[in-house]
């Protein structure tokens, strides 16, 4: 060995570079505390206060949170938002992987990889907007349609269809990221486990269920946790659309936090109802790892 | 439930689709062609209607080309039509400046991205690149950011903007933004955990000091991820709603594309808004997304694609 080397090794041995490192980080560990983790448990504390921006808070225990359990509209935004939760990612999880299943097995085009993932794109709000002209009930593209074929005209954001028309709203735009990320899953399964079921003569579905779904489970495990979790969060395409409308039957976890906070100025049981939404995110993350068994793969089995 | 459903589905799936290899094909490209289809369709749309002549939409809903063709409504949302001549085409009359709003979004969303991913980049480096104990601990408090709902966030900030007096103004609306994102210093760690380190090290021994080693080695080394954490991050940014919308909509100044677009379409009559205007709206502040998939659509799709698996 030469004696550079044993030299810088003894200095590594003893020298942490820490002095560096505090000179890299500080500009970003000062954002987080101020932008996350300040906030984060300024939020927390207002959750225990009643504060309308213009008086100081006043402390008052779990009030915040007695009250939201009684709440009529916090329980409607629960189901609520569960139904749009339960439209979006059932359909965005099963034509996705129908998409990236064909995009791996029937062309390698980037083209169209790029043209799907285009709506991914366009803002949340240009896409709700698109789509609320193209689904609009006297000029819209859409029911022009359903009047050509002689059918009634469809009230899309009306009382019963709000929800779904929403959730697919944004199945429309999240679709071609969601197979795209697993098509980039279905590359990563080696080739030969596929030839070995070629040789075995199992079919085209059967390979589908049988290796690729099974295989590709920590990739879904982890695409399910993104969506699901960013799909609890639903705003934009609500605050342009319906903004909670007709009734209550799309008035959202955000779109209630929102209101109680900026229109009504209840910034201490807005943060409560947040708090209470954060939590529901934590234990389906948690649960959705436990069922999918996420952090674990088959291939190395 | 995807292990019951393999069960049940594969046994069926044994007698009756043994050999499909011709028609599974006509049927995937068919598919394929739909998904296609139905992505660039509602673009088109609005593409459509941005050319049309509102008072005239109704006449011909179901055209594909522009209906009454004119460029009426991208001068009117650019502020370049007189009112009258709004009107006269089914405007509302009121002024707007999507100049003004496109220039906001450009100006905050270019220099937030700037600034974080260069920030970002530099504590990822610590992370990546540097030894010093309590490194990962540290880290991990970067990872739990990355799970915090911004909803929840929203309130707090919103607060300390006010305190700050930041609200209605650019600044506020970037300032979250400029010190670091949670993901690109995850991202961008995990890239410069491959870093050679023997090039790293023979700087250190040839005197080379961090800042240096950073600008010309590690960043070099892996520019294309860098470019592609700022591309990523310029897309999130340019097109965010909640936090711009209640830091930035009270004045013209610190009004977004994407805001002013929200406002413009609550402010609409529920009769009849303007639709064409509407449509010329979101195209001008869809453009540069587009434009940007043009030019670097390669690029972009590889990036997501990797943006998963490997992180």
């Amino acid at each position: 060995m030469s004696q550079k080397a044993a030299a810088l090794r003894q200095r590594k041995r003893r020298k942490t570079d820490f002095a560096p490192a505090l000179l890299f980080m500080f500009p970003a560990i000062l954002g987080l505390s101020i932008f996350v983790l300040a906030p984060g448990l300024r939020g927390v504390y207002l959750s225990f206060t009643e504060y309308n921006v213009f008086q100081d808070p006043k402390f008052i225990g779990l009030d915040n949170y007695e009250r939201a359990l009684q709440d009529p509209l916090v329980w409607n935004a629960l189901w609520v938002t569960l139904q749009y939760v339960a439209i979006n990612i059932g359909f965005q999880t099963v034509f996705a992987l129908i998409l990236a299943v064909l995009m791996h097995r029937f062309t390698r085009s980037v083209l169209i990889r790029g043209v799907l993932l285009v709506p991914f794109l366009i803002s949340n709000v240009i896409v709700a907007l698109v789509w609320y002209w193209l689904l609009d009930f006297n000029l819209g593209y859409v029911n022009a349609l359903i009047d050509l074929i002689s059918l009634d005209r469809m009230p899309f954001f009306g009382e019963d269809t709000a929800m779904p028309t929403i959730a697919m709203i944004n199945v429309w735009r999240h679709l071609g990221y969601t197979a795209l990320l697993i098509f980039a899953g279905l590359q990563t399964i080696p080739k030969d486990v596929y030839e070995a079921a070629q040789v075995d003569g199992a079919g085209e579905i059967r390979t589908f269920f049988g290796i690729t779904l099974p295989l590709l489970r920590p990739v879904m495990a982890f695409i399910l946790v993104l969506t699901v979790t960013g799909s609890f969060q639903i705003f934009e395409t609500i605050a342009v659309t319906t903004g909670g409308g007709p009734i209550n039957v799309t008035r959202t976890f955000s779109i209630l936090i929102t209101e109680r906070a900026w229109n009504s100025y209840q910034f201490g049981y807005a943060s409560a109802i947040s708090i209470l939404l954060m939590l529901i995110l934590i234990t389906v993350a948690i649960v959705q790892m436990r069922l999918l068994r996420g952090n674990e793969s088959d291939l190395s089995r | 439930m995807t292990i019951l459903n393999r069960r049940g589905a594969s046994k069926e799936a044994r007698d009756e689709l043994q050999n499909t290899s011709k028609s599974a094909r006509a049927v995937a490209y068919v598919a394929l062609t739909t998904f296609v289809l139905l992505t660039i369709f509602p673009i088109w749309f609005m593409i459509r209607t941005a050319l049309s002549t509102t008072r005239s939409l109704p006449s011909d809903p179901l055209s594909l080309a522009p209906v009454d063709f004119t460029l009426g409504a991208l001068n009117r949302v650019l502020g370049l039509a007189s009112s009258a001549e709004a009107i006269a085409e089914g405007g509302s009359g009121q002024s707007l400046n999507f100049f003004q709003y496109f220039a906001n979004s450009a100006i905050s969303t270019t220099g937030a991205t700037i600034s974080q991913v260069f920030f970002s980049a530099a504590a990822a480096y610590a992370f990546g690149v540097l030894r010093w104990r309590g490194r990962d601990a540290i880290f991990f408090v970067f990872l739990f950011a990355l799970t915090v709902p911004g909803i929840f966030l929203v309130l707090p900030n919103y607060l300390l903007a006010r305190e700050l007096g930041l609200l209605n103004t650019l600044a506020g609306v970037m300032l979250p933004h400029m010190l670091m994102a949670p993901f690109a210093v995850f991202f961008l760690r995990q890239v410069f955990l491959g870093t050679n380190m023997s090039i790293v090290e023979a700087a250190i021994i040839d005197g080379a000091n961090h800042v240096r080693i950073f600008f010309q080695i590690v960043v070099p080394l892996a520019s294309a991820q860098v470019m592609t954490v700022f591309v990523l991050q310029y897309i999130a940014i340019w097109n965010d709603y909640l936090w711009p919308f209640y830091i930035g909509a009270g004045a013209e100044e610190s009004k977004t594309l994407t805001v002013a677009l929200g406002v413009f379409r609550s402010q609409t009559p529920q009769g009849s808004p303007d639709w064409a205007g509407l449509m010329a709206g979101s195209l001008i502040a869809a453009l540069p997304m587009l434009l940007l998939m043009i030019l670097f659509g390669r690029k972009i799709v590889g990036s997501i694609q990797n943006s998963g698996v490997k992180g």
